[in-house]
């Protein structure tokens, strides 16, 4: 175990300006990454466990495993019962949960600050030390196929952006959806689930992120009296995943459901992600986002398709570049009673066609850097979100100095390097369309 | 091992008063608004109510109030709708207009650096909003595709249902978002008459946290508001809740059902109100750990997640539930929550149940104030509650005198199988309509 003197550990907390926020941050002997960020306004903390290991890293043929894994963390222990540990922070007045990505898989709680050991050990208990019984396995897999038909097979929207996800990574793992494939999903075993946690929970494949009333100094002591002692993996799954061939062919989907009583129509390009000491194309892209279809009154979007014309109820676009592999820049347009699908796409790429013809107004730019400066205020309000992104950006590889430099990189950015991302990721044989319509217009 | 944690428990104490600094602050034209200062961060959350909300709507114009209050920021003064847009965001100010069964809300956010430009915007949208008939248009238009997605949503269905049997002809028996005839019918002087009903001196409660003094926040409550009408709308009448019990099946396509229960409620004022709260809590309260979740998805898989709550109108009080299954456990999950019902009410709960959720909820209390949105938000809640600033100091207490006699008094006297209706919206297999 690494000791580290509390002088410094001060001498961290100056060494990334450019911070709002107070952030330190130490590795323990056994690999794990710890980071703190301080906010001293309530006496509360938020304690998060993320592991570099989700959907994406899974054996083909078991998809969903790290999401039921995800579940069966709460199923006790050699040290605790099944759903002790929910129980035990609840007592505490806390609140516990966990959330799988394609990415990562995290595990968080928030507590009153002078709980924090607490969570710790219990946190360090079941990174190797799970214990299932094959009957709490079947019941927990019960579980999985309600969520899924509950967030998915009950909504025709998330059905074909699950087809569409698909349809754009032909290689790559993203193309599976985080929550399994049903047909997977039945047949995922009690070993499958122990053989993927004894590979990839390990404090050499996790960050501790402890957000709140707390000092750096307590956290490193609590984090090497509890986290300290695990012992790390040599079996990680490697992330160096399958790779995207080349798209050739725009692709095409078109969904009807019953259900569907608005239909739209939505776009996908493969778009690069952020990368680290690399991340001035997905800041790029992040404002792209904004001007496109950011803002229902003020976006390029939302003047062309809503005001100037009454081609759409609604448009949007969306880009979140904090991803290990290359991702995805979106657009969808919903449009009005009376206007067909493919009239309304043909105007969103009039609309991209006439944007990238006659770039950027300077007076939309200015103000959109205004609002992406303030929202780096709003977020200090935010304790357990401000964890998230921590979390989030150091999970997919990102660092810290990554991190501290974002915003900078955001207020740098140029019209110019806009555009260039813009005419780079624009482009329709990079993408996926999807029509989610009525079974009657399908007819 | 387990013995190790439970010892550790004992061993701790609970902080269980919330620290919070409740100022309240009396503008010079007679506005109050209640206080945290967080000098902190460089902006305010600022949270404005006005009691009434979408059951204020006159007869015939259902959906009034929830059109006018999409509408508010859709231009003021000189500004349109693009332009009060760009001027909001140019500040990086941030505005919410919400609308619901019992009020109108506006959540603002906004920069120290520009707050008196911000609330000069913001006092525009809420006294003189200009409703340009072609913004009315064309917000309708989303209104409407809103109400046509709603027909095919199961659990606004399951909602829909459940109100139009609970509550006869008072305005919480119809969605306040209007039919698609009654808003497609709604004129631009329809939406002008919401406003001035809905928009008064005499509902509005006012909270603030934040980067702002009480001078400064006393000083500018009556520029913000005081333009406002001394009057409004006439409040709705209490509700009665029609408690038949049983259920009635909607059909709908899909893998599952969503199922949502009610029967009626206690109010805060109640002496028996927060043993009802420990109750619902121990029943189905959101934790893992609640009978209800225990029961239906931890050791049976019938659903993803199933939780319960008091839910307290300015009208009227419920208890209601909701949970989605596979349509082929539809009848059982029902089947499990019936007998649960019954156990608590003739059984109440166990010593253990009542001492972890008393916990819990004195844990957790404090836990609620974080962040100047959160408890700008609380406070206002607070106020519209008939509270007194001091109630987070004292609101503890309240949750540990409650007995085990009290809980054994009011599950028998909360819970009522025979009144408990459930609304099924899918294909559930075996059950029909009573």
């Amino acid at each position: 175990m690494r000791k580290i003197l509390a002088g410094a550990v001060g001498a961290l907390l100056v060494a990334l300006p450019g911070q709002a926020e107070t952030v330190s941050d130490f590795t323990l002997d056994n690999g794990m990454q710890v980071v703190v960020i301080e906010d001293h306004r309530a006496p509360v903390v938020v304690h998060m466990v993320w592991y570099r290991v989700g959907s994406a890293d899974e054996p083909a043929g078991h998809s969903g495993i790290a999401h039921f894994l995800e579940h069966l963390l709460f199923k006790g222990t050699d040290d605790m019962a099944p759903g002790e540990f929910s129980e035990v922070v609840e007592a505490q007045g806390g609140n516990d949960n966990a959330f799988t990505s394609w990415d990562y898989t995290a595990y968080h709680q928030r507590v009153a600050a002078d709980r924090l050991g607490l969570m710790m050990q219990m946190e360090a208990d079941r990174m190797r030390d799970l214990v299932l019984s094959e009957a709490d396995v079947l019941t927990e897999r019960n579980v999985i196929l309600e969520e899924r038909s509950q967030r998915t097979d009950s909504s025709p929207g998330a059905l074909l952006g699950e087809q569409m996800q698909a349809a754009q990574y032909m290689n790559g793992r993203y193309g599976v959806p985080i929550i399994g494939w049903r047909h997977e999903m039945e047949v995922l075993s009690r070993q499958d689930a122990l053989d993927f946690y004894a590979a990839n929970y390990a404090p050499n494949n996790a960050i501790l992120v402890v957000a709140g009333d707390v000092t750096p100094a307590e956290v490193l002591k609590l984090a090497e009296t509890h986290y300290g002692p695990v012992a790390p993996s040599s079996d990680i799954v490697s992330r160096d995943r399958p790779a995207e061939p080349p798209q050739l062919a725009e692709r095409r989907i078109t969904l009807a459901d019953a259900r569907v009583s608005e239909p739209y129509m939505r776009r996908s390009y493969l778009a690069p992600e952020r990368n680290p000491g690399d991340q001035r194309q997905a800041a790029a892209l992040t404002y792209l986002a904004e001007l496109l279809g950011g803002s229902g009154t003020t976006s390029v979007f939302a003047r062309a398709l809503q005001f100037d014309s009454n081609v759409a109820v609604y448009s949007a676009a969306f880009y979140d570049g904090t991803s290990v592999d290359p991702g995805t820049f979106g657009v969808l347009v919903m449009p009005q009673p009376g206007v067909t699908l493919a009239d309304a796409e043909a105007a969103m790429d009039g609309v991209l066609a006439g944007f990238l013809e006659e770039g950027i107004d300077d007076a939309d730019f200015a103000r959109l850097k205004t609002q992406i400066a303030a929202a780096e205020i709003y977020a200090r309000d935010d304790t357990e979100g401000l964890a998230r992104q921590y979390g989030e950006a150091l999970a997919v590889g990102l660092t810290l100095q990554d991190i501290a430099d974002w915003p900078g990189i955001l207020q740098s950015v140029t019209e110019d390097e806009v555009m260039a991302a813009a005419q780079q990721v624009l482009n329709r044989r990079n993408a996926v369309t999807g029509w989610l319509t009525t079974e009657e217009a399908q007819q | 091992m387990m013995i190790r944690i439970a010892a550790l428990l004992l061993a701790m104490a609970l902080p269980a008063r919330a620290e919070i600094a409740i100022q309240t602050v009396t503008s010079p034209g007679g506005i109050t608004a209640w206080l945290v200062e967080e000098p902190g961060i460089p902006f305010t959350a600022l949270e404005i109510r006005f009691r009434g909300g979408t059951s204020l709507d006159a007869p015939g114009k259902r959906g009034a109030v929830n059109l006018m209050t999409a509408l508010i920021e859709e231009g003021t003064g000189d500004l349109d709708s693009q332009g009060f847009a760009a001027a909001r965001d140019a500040l990086a100010a941030e505005f919410r207009f919400t609308s619901d069964l019992d009020g109108v809300g506006v959540s603002a956010r906004f920069l120290t650096e520009n707050r008196d430009e911000a609330l000069t915007l913001l006092r525009g949208a809420l006294v003189a909003p200009r409703f340009d008939q072609d913004a009315v248009d064309r917000v309708r238009d989303q209104v409407l595709a809103g109400l046509r997605a709603d027909e095919k949503d199961p659990e606004t269905l399951a909602s829909r249902q459940m109100m139009a049997r609970s509550f006869g002809d008072h305005p919480y028996a119809t969605s306040g978002d209007g039919t698609i005839s009654s808003v497609t019918a709604l004129t631009r002087d329809d939406i002008v008459a919401a406003h001035q009903g809905a928009l008064a001196q005499d509902r509005i409660y006012v909270a603030a946290t934040g980067d702002i003094s009480a001078a400064e926040l006393g000083s500018l409550l009556d520029d913000l508001l005081g333009g406002l009408p001394a009057t409004g709308a006439a409040q709705p009448g209490r509700a009665t809740l029609a408690a038949k019990g049983g259920l009635v099946v909607q059909p709908f396509p899909g893998p599952q059902s969503v199922i949502q229960f009610l029967q009626g409620g206690l109010p805060f004022e109640d002496p028996d109100y927060f043993a009802a709260v420990i109750l619902n809590e121990i029943l189905g309260g959101g934790r893992f750990s609640a009978r209800l979740m225990t029961e239906v998805r931890e050791k049976r898989g019938l659903t993803y997640g199933i939780g319960t709550g008091l839910a307290n109108y300015d009208h009227v009080e419920m208890l209601v539930g909701q949970l989605a299954s596979a349509n082929d456990k539809v009848a059982e999950a029902v089947g499990v929550i019936r007998a649960e019902w019954a156990r608590i009410a003739a059984e109440g709960v166990t010593e253990t149940e009542l001492a972890n959720t008393k916990t819990f909820m004195t844990g957790s209390y404090p836990l609620r104030f974080d962040g100047n949105a959160r408890i700008a938000s609380i406070l206002v809640g607070m106020q519209m509650m008939g509270l007194s600033p001091d109630y987070p100091k004292t609101r503890n207490e309240r949750v540990e005198a409650v007995t085990m006699a009290d809980v054994k008094r009011v599950a028998a006297r909360l819970f009522r199988p025979d009144e408990l209706l459930f609304v099924v919206v899918g294909e559930p297999v075996g059950l029909v309509s009573d």
